[in-house]
Order: C-alpha cells, then sequence, then structure tokens
C-alpha cells in the first residue's frame, strides 16, 4: 500500500485556487518563438523539420522555438516529447521567465483573467506572476535550488517571494509539503546538497507548489533517477494531478512518463510542433514521420 | 438484484426523439495507416462504413481477423483519428458532437463522463494495486474514494477474481484476471456507451457467462454496447444487431 494514501489532502490554498472552475484554460500560448541570433527574414523559411534543422544556413541564428501554440486546462497535463535540441526545455524556460521569447503570446488565467500577454509585461509584472501563479521543476535541481540552504529554507523563499510574511505559517507550510513529498521533518533543516537525487527532486516539487500555483512545469523531472525513485517521484505528481486541480506542462523524452502523467502530448522536432493530440493517439496513431519513428523506438 | 446502483446519468425520458434513440451513428468512416518508417506504406483499416447504434441495445461487429473490428471501435475512441467521416454522438444534454471533429478536451470530458472502452488488454498504471486500477474512473468522477472500492469489491466477486489479487498488482495476473479487472473497471462506471473489443477473449466459459450477465445488466441500465468478438454465437446471443467487416468494408 502506498503511503500516499494515508496523506493529509488538506492543504493551504489563495482564494484563486479554491475558486478555480475545471473547465477553464489555465495557461494558453500561441506562436512562442525563441530564437539565439540576430534572426533574419529567411530563418523562417529555413529552419524546421522539412529542413532537420534549427540553425538559419542565411545568418546562423538558432530558432529555438517556432510557432509554439497550446492550451493547457486547469486540471489537465499536456506532455512535450521531442529530441534533444528540439525546443521542448525552451518553452517551458520562455514560460517560467527564464527565457525572453523573440515572439508570441501568453495568458494565463489567473493574470488579468487571461486577456493580457504576459511575454510583453514588465519585468516586475512577470516575477510577480512567476511568484505567485507558477512553479518548475527543474531537471537539475541545482537549477531549481539553492543547495546550501536548508530543504525548508528552499520552500521559504518561494512562500516569502508571495509575500508570505508570518515566520509561524511559512514553517508550518513548508513543514507540511515537505512531508507530503515524504521528506520527514526531521531532514527539514539539512541542505538539498546532502540529499539522494530523488529526494532533491521532490524538495523542487514541495517548492514549486509552494504558492498553490495554477500551472507547473516540469522539465525531465525524473532523468538521471533511477527506476525505483522515479517511481516514487512520478506516484506524487500523480496524486498531485488528483488533489490540486493545477495545470501541468510535462517535458519528458520518457514515453512512459508521458503516457502515465499526460492526458494530451505535443511533439516537437527542430523547435517546431509536428504533431499534437490525446497521448494514446499520439502512442497509437502517429502519423508525422518523425513521432512514428519515436513511438517504434521504444515500447511505451 | 445488481450490484449497480443507480448512476446520474440520464438517457432520456419515454417518448424520446428518433435522435436520442440513435445516440451514435457512424457515417462514412475511413481510415488508412501511412506508415513511414516502411517507406511510406499505406496499410487500409477500413472503408466507408457506417452504422447506427440504438439507444440500450447491443450492436455487434462480425468479421475475420484483421478485417478492421477493433480499428473501427478505436476510431470511434478516437486512439485512432479517422481520415474521413464522422462519428455522432448524442451528448447528455442533448446536444451532438462528431467525435471525429472534436476538441481534444471534448474528448477527455466525454471519455470521463460518457463513453467506456474496453479492450482485451490492460494496461496496469506502475504501483497501482487491481482494486485501486478498477477504482480509478469513479474518483475521477468525484466518488469517494472508500465507496468506489465498495463498489469494485462487489464486482470483482461478481467475476470470480481472487479476493488475494485484489490488492495485488495487476502487472503480475494471467490474461484472463487483468481482463477481468477491465471490464469491471469500465462497467463500474455505467458510462452511456461501452466498447467492447474481445471481452471474453482469454475467460472460461463459466466465467464467459458471468461476463454475459453483467454485460446484460449494464445493457438493462440503459448502456448502449458496440462489441466485437471472434466467438459468433456469443456474439449473435448478445447482439440486437450485427453488422459484419470484410477486409474493411460493410458487408451486412
Amino acid at each position: 500500500m502506498s503511503a500516499i494514501a494515508t496523506l493529509p489532502t488538506e492543504i493551504v490554498r489563495h482564494d484563486h485556487v479554491a475558486s478555480r472552475n475545471a473547465e477553464q484554460i489555465a495557461l494558453k500560448v500561441e506562436n512562442l518563438e525563441a530564437r539565439y541570433g540576430r534572426g533574419c527574414s529567411a530563418c523562417h523559411e529555413l529552419t524546421g523539420p522539412e529542413h532537420s534543422t534549427n540553425v538559419c544556413g542565411q545568418c546562423g541564428t538558432v530558432i529555438a522555438c517556432a510557432d509554439v501554440s497550446f492550451a493547457v486546462r486547469a486540471g489537465r497535463t499536456l506532455g512535450i516529447v521531442g529530441e534533444s535540441g528540439s525546443g521542448k526545455t525552451t518553452v517551458l524556460r520562455c514560460l517560467y521567465g527564464d527565457l525572453n521569447p523573440a515572439g508570441g503570446t501568453a495568458s494565463l488565467m489567473t493574470y488579468e483573467d487571461g486577456r493580457a500577454n504576459l511575454f510583453t509585461a514588465s519585468a516586475q509584472v512577470r516575477r510577480r506572476v512567476r511568484n505567485f501563479d507558477m512553479g518548475m521543476v527543474y531537471q537539475h535541481a541545482r537549477d531549481g535550488l539553492n543547495l546550501r540552504i536548508s530543504a525548508g529554507g528552499n520552500v521559504a523563499e518561494r512562500l516569502l517571494a508571495a509575500e508570505w510574511r508570518r515566520v509561524d505559517q511559512i514553517r508550518a507550510r513548508a513543514g507540511h509539503l515537505l512531508e507530503r513529498m515524504e521528506i520527514p521533518r526531521s531532514r527539514m533543516d539539512t541542505p538539498p546538497s546532502a540529499f539522494s537525487g530523488g529526494m532533491q527532486q521532490r524538495v523542487q516539487i514541495a517548492r514549486a507548489l509552494a504558492n498553490g500555483p495554477a500551472v507547473v512545469l516540469l522539465d525531465e523531472m525524473t532523468s538521471g533517477l533511477d527506476v525505483s525513485v522515479q517511481a516514487g517521484v512520478l506516484d506524487l505528481v500523480l496524486e498531485l494531478q488528483r488533489t490540486e486541480g493545477v495545470a501541468m506542462v510535462v517535458v519528458s523524452h520518457d514515453l512512459g512518463v508521458i503516457r502515465l502523467l499526460c492526458e494530451r502530448t505535443m511533439v516537437m522536432k527542430n523547435g517546431r510542433v509536428v504533431e499534437s493530440g490525446l497521448t494514446d493517439q499520439i502512442l497509437e496513431d502517429p502519423r508525422h514521420p518523425y513521432t512514428q519513428l519515436l513511438v517504434s523506438s521504444v515500447n511505451a | 438484484m445488481s450490484v449497480f446502483t443507480p448512476q446520474p446519468i440520464t438517457h432520456g425520458a419515454a417518448g424520446q426523439s428518433s435522435a436520442t434513440a440513435l445516440p451514435l451513428r457512424v457515417r462514412n468512416l475511413h481510415k488508412t495507416f501511412t506508415l513511414h518508417v516502411l517507406g511510406g506504406k499505406h496499410v487500409p483499416a477500413f472503408h466507408d462504413v457506417s452504422f447506427d447504434a440504438p439507444a440500450g441495445g447491443f450492436l455487434g461487429i462480425a468479421g475475420a481477423s484483421g478485417s478492421g473490428k477493433s480499428s473501427l471501435l478505436k476510431c470511434i475512441f478516437r486512439t485512432y483519428l479517422a481520415d474521413s467521416g464522422s462519428v455522432t454522438w448524442n451528448l447528455t444534454d442533448g446536444s451532438e458532437i462528431d467525435l471525429v471533429q472534436a476538441t481534444d478536451d471534448e474528448v477527455l470530458d466525454i471519455r470521463r463522463d460518457e463513453i467506456g472502452y474496453v479492450s482485451q488488454f490492460l494496461r496496469p498504471m506502475p504501483r497501482v494495486t487491481a482494486i485501486d486500477l478498477a477504482a480509478r474512473p469513479l474518483v475521477e468522477r468525484g466518488m469517494e474514494r472508500a465507496e468506489a472500492r465498495e463498489r469494485i469489491a462487489d464486482l470483482f466477486a461478481r467475476v470470480r477474481l481472487p479476493r488475494d489479487l485484489w490488492d495485488g498488482l495487476p502487472i503480475l495476473f494471467s490474461g484472463g484476471e487483468q481482463q477481468r479487472v477491465n471490464l469491471v473497471r469500465a462497467l463500474a462506471v455505467a458510462p452511456r456507451l461501452l466498447l467492447l473489443d474481445e471481452p471474453t477473449a482469454s475467460l472460461s466459459p463459466d466465467l464467459q457467462a458471468e461476463v454475459v450477465t453483467l454485460i446484460g445488466e449494464a445493457r438493462d441500465r440503459g448502456t448502449t454496447l458496440v462489441g466485437v468478438m471472434h466467438d459468433t454465437d456469443l456474439l449473435n446471443r448478445l447482439s440486437d444487431q450485427v453488422i459484419v467487416l470484410d477486409q474493411g468494408r460493410r458487408v451486412a
């Protein structure tokens, strides 16, 4: 019997979380584009899956992603698959504000009721949205955590950013979240540098959930973990899907993870979306040559 | 007495319109697979298939192996995407939706609320016990976990799944045991439409009989069924109407 069943379901929520409508689009992205380089008028023409490259042959600019559009409902999970360099992580980094997109729009249900473009908001507003409404789990714990301060401190950092002010409440919330992630309270004051890889990822998830976000972005969160540790992390994410009602975007090259976590899947290659659909349809009736190759290469 | 408790699903009162009497209308459905991995080879699944499924009835699909029966079911469920044609489904609220054109989110809603699919193969979730796996659709519909487990336990007993397997991991089960978990999972939610792909293939005759009884009970509650079976005797016994596929075309 998994330990999850006995976990408390009660969790501190912001008001916007409680009133969330399950049918609402939590996150909508249109024509997202990100590039490394100046860009030229031929960039779009000369890159993409039909050219098997994302490097513009004329100016050398890397089109990390272009024409990426999708929407995720509250309570649902979208998977993004594709080979290394296909642009999947770029999409997450643009959304979370780690990278500035060259174009496109992103709207969040919890920001101006989804009517404003997050990408053109001021740095201050972007930071606020990121602190209050979003959570991110990075592939490498060192990108998502401060490994030298305590595990509890890592969660508290996010709570402070979301303007929690009472130390007792912050401590209680951090302890509760870490316990949900199966990090014992006795380890709360230990820095994650002393944790195993699986534990570090669980601290990252606790941190990502701290502010009661509307959208959680997960980037290859189980890569590099051994299978039994992966299992524990995935079980926790499944439990969160059931209880939290957040919209999730999961980037992974592991089709098993995608099948387990995501109802819908988007396939990227050379910076473009080549196919998207229900996950079972993508896996059993893939239409794009690249998706067929991907699916026929593994048994997911 | 049935172990099913009434579901909050309405099937339209007496005097329903002819549209609601035909909850599922399939028209001119085509499906061909293009295998780019094999140099763009075309593998036809079926052509120009049309039929209606009567409300609360069992429509049987017969045909030899490879005649396109399972592909047809998967197209209705949208696991396969049809090339052309329509699959019109009458929603609970009386409106209609074409499942070929519906958005992914709409299909997910309909799968959660109205349409179930049972194949002969269970897809176990890692580390999820048989009883929790079967209870999952009920929980997703908002039932308390304890109540859902109770309902599943009743059904597991009906299909004589050994009690010591209930909290076991289905990945370790035999084919027949997995199939029963699969069936119970689908039948427990009492969907308005249930698609059955060889639901009794790996069951012994006495278990087949029990499953047939359960399917009959689902039908009595108003569930519309569309089933694919190799066993033509069983298919004819269960079905109100049988259509026959031969090499992807409807021949009867």
